[in-house]
């Protein structure tokens, strides 16, 4: 079909049959080219939504319009957004008993030329998270962009070596389940105003968006960090291995390295 | 034809090679990479179809922090000794290596 | 040819890779990078759909893809997350029938 690149060949023993993969690929080669000609044949008959939202974006407290719809039209969908996203942190959840959220690792293996960009990368990017999440009323932006920034950052914290986040404590816990709580409190609060959940005052509309936004900004980074620390500091539990300490995210990554290094060593 | 219809089909034709070859080239390490690049030319697709929100989105969280995720569960699934004989079937069904 | 009708033929083609790779790949990794060219392709037909309209593009359907990309990440990371598991209780499972 194509030519695949040279590269150490892997064991075969799990891979279907040269058969069934012809088989596969001509049976997802049809399916394609139907969904393909259905969609040339169907026409795409406007939608009124963009016009509903032009007409009621004045009230809706921003200018952004995916801002509008996100947390004022549609919030409950972003509501339960976040909801899945505790979910999701909660079940990744690591099993130390640390009790701080960034501790100093001793002995560390300090990574010196990404820890000197970082003393003036991370600034900058706090600065632009802040900055995307103000103007997410205006101008592309929001809360989602704004912690997944921050969130890189975190990452790029623990990558040099210095830091290490730990989220079992009381502060780590109160960020992850801000944004949900300040969600459900201001949904609930509106309704006593205007007698629905979830539908803001036009008068006060802009900064209660802004105010779940920044909820929901601090939680999301703190979230997708967490994602990303129970996955990188994973240890092996098997009882008669040998001892391995929690690998820290230090990752080395040798181009040419496939699965099968046999031993713990780096193939060269 | 005309100069955005070009530089669209450019595009698309960068993102369903890049999706090839990222699920047929025999190194996991490679194919990770290669969906990170696939990420960054989604996102170059999405500014080309007036969705800047989503350019951001899509550059920050799909192709940045899920490539980190990647990353980090491919050191793992690679640090530990293989354990496992060659005939042994594998639960998991992963490219474990026979021990020499 | 229009802009929507390529961007269409792409989410599809996009969707389609995405499937044969679920199908046929070996390493639980690759099955989850295949299903996530899977929802990128469905993204892009989404956002190609949305961006036909005369003057500003369709609000609804970006704010439903900007969902959808946060979903998937932590789908993502949920499903990285079980596959190093299995992969730890694989083998001491192994090494318990010795």
């Amino acid at each position: 079909m194509f030519q695949t690149p040279e590269f150490q060949d892997n064991n075969h023993a799990d891979e279907l049959p040269v058969v069934s993969k012809i088989l596969c690929a001509i049976a997802v080669g049809i399916l394609s080219l139907g969904l393909i000609v259905v969609l040339m044949v169907t026409d795409n008959p406007p939608s009124s939504l963009p016009a509903l939202v032009q007409g009621q974006l004045t009230q809706s407290g921003v200018q952004n319009p995916v801002t509008a719809v996100l947390l004022n039209f549609r919030s409950y969908d972003t509501l339960l957004e976040i909801a899945v996203l505790l979910i999701v942190a909660v079940a990744m959840l690591p099993n130390s008993q640390d009790s701080r959220l960034v501790s100093v690792v001793t002995n560390a293996q300090v990574n010196p030329v990404l820890e000197a960009v970082l003393r003036w990368l991370i600034p900058m990017i706090i600065v632009m998270a802040g900055y995307l999440l103000w103007t997410g009323a205006s101008l592309p932006g929001g809360a989602f962009q704004s912690g997944a920034l921050l969130a890189s950052a975190g990452v790029l914290v623990q990558l040099s070596g210095r830091l290490q986040f730990c989220f079992t404590s009381t502060i780590a816990k109160l960020l992850l389940t801000i944004g949900l709580i300040t969600f459900m409190i201001v949904g609930v609060g509106v309704a006593t105003t205007t007698g629905v959940i979830l539908q803001y005052p036009t008068q006060l509309a802009a900064p209660l968006i802004l105010l779940i936004e920044s909820a929901a900004t601090l939680s999301i980074a703190a979230i997708l960090l967490l994602l990303y620390n129970s996955l990188a500091t994973q240890t092996v539990d098997i009882s008669s291995a040998s001892a391995k300490q929690p690998s820290t995210s230090n990752k080395s990554p040798a181009p040419n390295e496939t699965l099968q290094s046999t031993t713990g060593e780096p193939a060269s | 034809m005309d100069f955005d219809l070009f530089i669209d089909s450019c595009l698309v034709i960068g993102i369903l090679t890049l999706a090839c070859l990222c699920l047929a080239t025999k190194n996991l390490f490679t194919a990770i990479i290669l969906f990170v690049s696939l990420g960054l030319l989604v996102t170059i697709a999405w500014v080309r179809l007036n969705a800047p929100d989503l350019a951001i989105a899509e550059a920050a969280i799909g192709a940045g922090l899920t490539g980190a995720l990647l990353l980090a569960t491919w050191r793992q699934l690679r640090v530990e000794p293989a354990n496992n004989d060659a005939d042994t079937p594998n639960k998991s069904g992963d490219e474990n290596v026979p021990n020499p | 040819m229009t802009q929507e009708l390529l961007y269409n033929i792409a989410s599809i083609g996009l969707f389609g890779i995405g499937l044969y790779g679920l199908i046929v790949a070996p390493h639980i990794v690759r099955k989850i990078l295949a299903i996530n060219i899977m929802s990128m392709g469905v993204f892009m037909l989404l956002v190609a759909s949305a961006s036909n309209v005369n003057g500003t593009p369709d609000p609804v359907l970006h704010a439903m893809v900007l969902t959808g990309i946060v979903v998937a990440i932590a789908g993502t990371a949920m499903a990285l997350f079980l596959a190093g598991k299995i992969h730890t209780l694989g083998q001491a499972s192994d090494k318990d029938d010795h």
